[in-house]
């Protein structure tokens, strides 16, 4: 293992020790406003070596300006983020040779051939003949479309198109690999070897790979999660942490009406003593054993209850402790509304 | 080191790739994005032939003569049709750059650790080679309006169309990198784009323009174009400015335009790149 760092580290890192800690991501209290909206409030994490990593929130939690301020586009407002130590506002171009990108949208010449394509991508960062034949080569069987090379991308399938972008972004052998919103229009086919070829490069390659994401169910396969929520991080933490800080298990009542919900939730506490949520017409509170305490309550409220539901805690319920509101809030910043009303 | 490679894993196998390389690149897929596109092949050639076939009808009953009925010949007319075609299709090579940024190709060029003069140059050298293309789909005529041909009048002419294509395209460029539709692109290009071939000498000499209308079209950079082609094409006849100013002219615009749009590119903002 003698292998350099790269070819132009800088020559201020130079105790061992120094560059042990250095994390692959490194956020430093970033801060960024649009006019005087403030999209991210002072964000500080890390991201450790080969890790799957999940930037979880809702549309307008800030995640999109995150990725931007990491993959060069933008210059964060106040703080520092890092990737392999250089600073994306001041040494982009160094980021930018570290990092291999994934956009949501399609990236990709539409009037090119997939090979046309990748080509252009080495080319842009410095790969030329028979290396960058190779990486080709290696990146279009590691997705699997090495027959289709000589193929106009305006031919694939969406599904494919999005494989010939992850190819894109592993051209240069990026030690960090940032994916925005990944499985935007994938089957569930698809999804799952998009997850496993993620798997694989963090197994395999020692990529460091971040990944945001709107869906709970993709931030269980990350090893690690920051929960945003309006420009704040909520959770920080392995899934499986997340959901065991929250005691027992999550029980919902649903009642006919707001004013019915809260009405039972003061009720609760006085009889009960539990601290209650309301969200909408439902009552929501976690709680050991469960399904015990639902037989109990159903008899306290004769005709009152609608509906039950016991469950082991799922990220949502992360989110809802943690923000007092659902993921989807129907009360919300105006900007989740208007993109959930788009779908 | 062990230690190092264990935290810095899989070193990026790319280089810095400095400007020629990208530039190349961006080009090339200019070109085979047109050849592709067998519409636009079409309109490149034929456009030209359209325009001689036109302009060459309406001086035909007295084209052996040389002059219409206001006095003026067609070689006089001829500069200046070339500056209109290089002009059009130069700047309106840049409606490719809105559709570059909506269609998100952009997105991942800007995020390669490219210098942003190679997508400056990459780009506009595209356009360029469409636009002088087309020019010299018109030139290959000069020989029916009196030019006589020398290797030098030929290669005066191609650097000249060059550069003209050169520096307008690189106008077009740092005018369509802020615009976010085509529509707004081609409103101000169309405020520009009559005044800008009117004022150059194409219709009128400079010289014989009164007052104020001279000096602007003495600091319109076209002139100097058009009124290099005319030294190129017709050596004998004397015009506004010798070549040598002319050249230097047009090649100080081209410096200016394509400066402008590095300019442009190389602003990083807390506001979304693309």
């Amino acid at each position: 293992m003698t292998r350099m760092v790269t070819m132009s580290q800088p020559p201020r890192t130079t105790s061992p020790e120094a560059i042990q800690t250095l994390a692959p991501i490194e956020l430093d209290a970033v801060t960024h406003k649009y006019g005087n909206r403030l999209a991210l409030d002072s964000l500080s994490f890390r991201v450790e070596h080969a890790q799957i990593f999940g930037l979880l929130g809702p549309n307008g939690s800030g995640k999109t300006t995150l990725f931007r301020i990491l993959s060069t586009l933008m210059v964060p407002s106040a703080g520092h983020a890092r990737i392999q130590g250089f600073d994306v506002g001041t040494e982009p171009n160094r980021v930018r040779q570290q990092t291999g990108i994934v956009f949501q949208a399609r990236s990709l010449d539409i009037k090119l051939t997939v090979a046309e394509n990748l080509k252009h991508q080495g080319h842009l960062y410095g790969l030329s003949g028979t290396l960058l034949k190779s990486r080709i080569h290696e990146v279009l069987g590691r997705v699997g479309l090495r027959d289709r090379a000589k193929e106009l991308v305006e031919t694939l399938s969406g599904g494919m198109q999005r494989r010939v972008e992850l190819a894109k972004g592993l051209i240069h052998s990026p030690s960090v690999l940032l994916l925005d919103e990944p499985s935007t229009g994938l089957d569930p086919g698809a999804r799952r070897d998009m997850w496993q070829y993620l798997g694989t490069l963090r197994d395999q390659d020692g990529v460091t790979v971040l990944v945001t994401t709107h869906l709970m169910e993709e931030a269980e396969h990350c090893d690690r999660l920051a929960i945003l929520n309006e420009g704040r991080l909520v959770a920080l933490g392995s899934p499986l942490e997340l959901k065991s800080q929250i005691g027992g298990d999550v029980v919902n009542f649903e009642t006919r009406s707001e004013e019915a919900a809260h009405a039972i939730a003061a009720a609760m506490d006085n009889r009960f003593h539990v601290q209650a949520a309301v969200l909408g017409h439902t009552v929501r509170l976690e709680r050991e054993q469960g399904h015990r305490f639902v037989t109990e309550v159903v008899e306290a409220f004769p005709g009152q209850i609608e509906g039950v539901s016991v469950a082991k805690p799922s990220l949502e319920d992360v989110f809802i402790q943690r923000t007092g509101h659902r993921f989807w809030n129907e009360a919300g910043s105006d900007e989740a509304a208007v993109q959930k009303g788009e779908k | 080191m062990a230690t190092v490679a264990q935290t810095v894993p899989s070193p990026a196998k790319s280089s810095t790739p400095g400007i020629l390389l990208p530039s190349y690149s961006l080009w090339l897929r200019e070109i085979v994005r047109f050849f592709r596109q067998k519409a636009r092949v079409v309109g490149v050639i034929a456009s030209p032939l359209l325009f001689w076939l036109l302009l060459g009808s309406g001086f035909a009953h007295n084209f052996r003569a040389g002059s219409n009925e206001t006095g003026q010949s067609f070689a006089f007319y001829f500069p200046g049709s070339v500056a209109l075609i290089v002009l059009f299709t130069a700047i309106f090579s840049m409606m490719s750059l809105i559709q570059d940024r909506n269609e998100g190709f952009l997105l991942s060029v800007l995020a390669a650790p490219v210098s942003r003069s190679a997508i400056v140059l990459g780009k506009v050298l595209g356009g360029t080679t469409l636009a002088a293309a087309q020019g010299i789909v018109l030139l290959v005529f000069a020989p029916f309006i009196g030019v006589h041909l020398t290797l030098e009048t030929i290669g005066l002419a191609l650097l000249i169309t060059l550069l003209m294509s050169f520096e307008l395209t690189a106008l077009g460029f740092a005018i369509a990198w802020p615009m976010d539709s085509p529509q707004a692109f081609h409103a101000i290009v169309n405020l520009i784009l009559l005044p800008l071939w009117m004022l150059s000498g194409s219709l009128f000499p400079a010289n014989g323009a009164s007052g104020w209308l001279r000096m602007v079209m003495h600091l319109n950079p076209l002139t100097y174009g058009v009124d290099a082609l005319r030294n190129a094409l017709f050596p004998a006849t004397p015009t506004d400015f010798p070549l040598a100013v002319n050249l230097a002219v047009t090649v100080g615009f081209c410096l200016l335009c394509f400066a402008a749009s590095w300019a442009i590119v190389n602003r990083r903002t807390t506001k979304p790149a693309a």
